[in-house]
């Protein structure tokens, strides 16, 4: 199984099997990670599971699709390499994937 | 102090067909909305995107949604309280006594939270210093324009409420709009009449710049903006204007004593009762084993919760389960019989 590493805020590091299908959000919330709430549960409706893909990382995701830059202009302190965990669909392209969880959700 | 058998707390779908069926069985409720309109998240969240998993509903809206379960609430008479949030639950003997943020006072023997995810709070500006302006310098929303009047007023945004404010406040003020990228997803003739006033120098537009500080001691006097290749920029403003939307936050409800679970709310699955006797959690906000996030869970949950609440609002009655099919009793309060 792809193995995604998180970091948190306060520099801890989880890195954890995600299964194929899975989003990177879901990886998260299933495995209790903190500083990713996901309230609207995957709906690209919130922009509280953003987080800081690592810059090498950014370019090889898929693409951003319609909505998701508009929810991350809601989203707290967004930068360059700010995706929404939830549109990230977890393969074995994606194994070693490392992202950053932002200070807050809101 | 209004009396009532059930009091909701939040106009989402799971919070209409509690009440639905909290009237069918002879109960009255009214309902409370922190939000200044009926739907909830649908209606907030995603009032335009179809929605294919409600049972014998191919296909609706959100809006659709809130506007179909309002229909079939309308044999009924239920009071709406919106843009008020509730701040307080206390127990009185055998009633709660539930407090709003808008002066209102309930006495009931029940609460039903059909929170979702918490109340709709405005997103804020991430700088600390932000904070001590608020509501005197820097607002999430307009109430009076005229305080803007001959301002320098900064606007950050880039959907539809920061451009609307941002022309017509252009026309007595002078304007600065900032955003964090170079394009907005408000409506194209808002987007092109924003465009339009720059040209003409009516706006001020910083692209891909953020809030980094704000300056002043009583009022705000600057700001500091960042843009992505870290330069910054001080801008003389007299107000701050933010429209990042809105946000939930479970808010007071984390101090009426009950058990959480994160954001949620832990309850039994035969009455959706929670720890406290007469407080019930319904839709989004409840959970137990197996919780699925669906509005048809909600839907369930709440028909079993208003059942629960029949015991406690009517202790000397009986309850019986009927349809609305054949049942008299049922066919007249939906004002189908005489």
């Amino acid at each position: 199984m792809p193995k995604i590493t998180y970091n948190t805020h306060d520099n801890e590091t989880y890195t954890i099997e995600v299964q194929n299908g899975l989003t990177v959000m879901e990886g998260a919330v299933q495995n209790d990670i903190p500083g990713i709430d996901a309230d609207c549960g995957g709906g690209m409706a919130c922009a509280t599971c953003h987080v800081y893909v690592k810059e090498d990382w950014f370019n090889k995701l898929p693409k951003k699709e319609d909505g998701e830059e508009d929810m991350l202009d809601m989203a707290f302190e967004p930068k360059p390499y700010s995706r929404l965990s939830c549109q990230i669909i977890v393969s074995d392209d994606l194994d070693g994937l490392e992202v950053n969880i932002p200070s807050k959700q809101a | 102090m209004n009396k009532t058998d059930a009091l909701i707390i939040g106009a989402g779908p799971t919070g209409l067909f509690t009440a639905h069926q909290l009237k069918l069985i002879g109960l009255n409720c009214e309902i409370i909305d922190n939000l200044d309109k009926i739907g909830g998240q649908c209606i907030e969240l995603y009032p335009d995107k179809p929605i294919y998993d409600i049972p014998a509903v191919p296909e609706c809206t959100g809006e659709e949604l809130t506007n179909n379960l309002l229909n079939q609430l309308k044999p009924f008479d239920i009071k709406f309280h919106l843009n008020e949030r509730v701040d307080e639950v206390k127990k009185e003997n055998d009633n709660w006594l539930v407090k709003t943020s808008g002066g209102n006072s309930f006495k009931t023997p029940n609460v039903i939270i059909a929170g979702g995810v918490g109340s709709f709070e405005p997103r804020k500006f991430s700088p600390k210093e932000c904070e001590k302006f608020e509501n005197k310098s820097l607002f999430y929303s307009v109430k009076n324009k005229s305080v803007f009047k001959g301002k320098t007023v900064s606007i950050f945004g880039g959907g539809d409420s920061a451009l609307d404010w941002a022309i017509e406040l252009s026309k007595d003020s002078n304007v600065n709009l900032i955003h964090r990228r170079d394009e907005f997803r408000g409506a194209r003739a808002t987007v092109n009449k924003m465009y339009e006033l720059k040209k003409a120098g009516k706006i001020n537009l910083f692209t891909k710049y953020q809030m980094s500080n704000v300056h002043g001691n009583e009022k705000i006097e600057s700001i500091d903006i960042k843009h992505d290749n870290s330069e910054i920029q001080n801008l003389k403003s007299d107000y701050v204007l933010g429209f990042f939307g809105l946000i939930m936050q479970l808010g007071p409800i984390a101090n009426w004593g009950l058990n959480l679970n994160k954001k949620t709310i832990e309850v039994d699955t035969e009455k959706f009762e929670t720890n406290q006797k007469g407080i019930y959690a319904v839709g989004d906000i409840c959970n137990y084993p197996g919780k699925l996030k669906l509005i048809l869970s909600g839907f369930h949950e709440g028909a079993l919760a208003a059942r629960a609440c029949f015991k406690l609002a009517r202790p000397n009655e009986k309850y019986r389960f009927e349809f609305t099919t054949t049942s008299t009793n049922l066919l007249k309060r939906l004002g189908k019989k005489e």
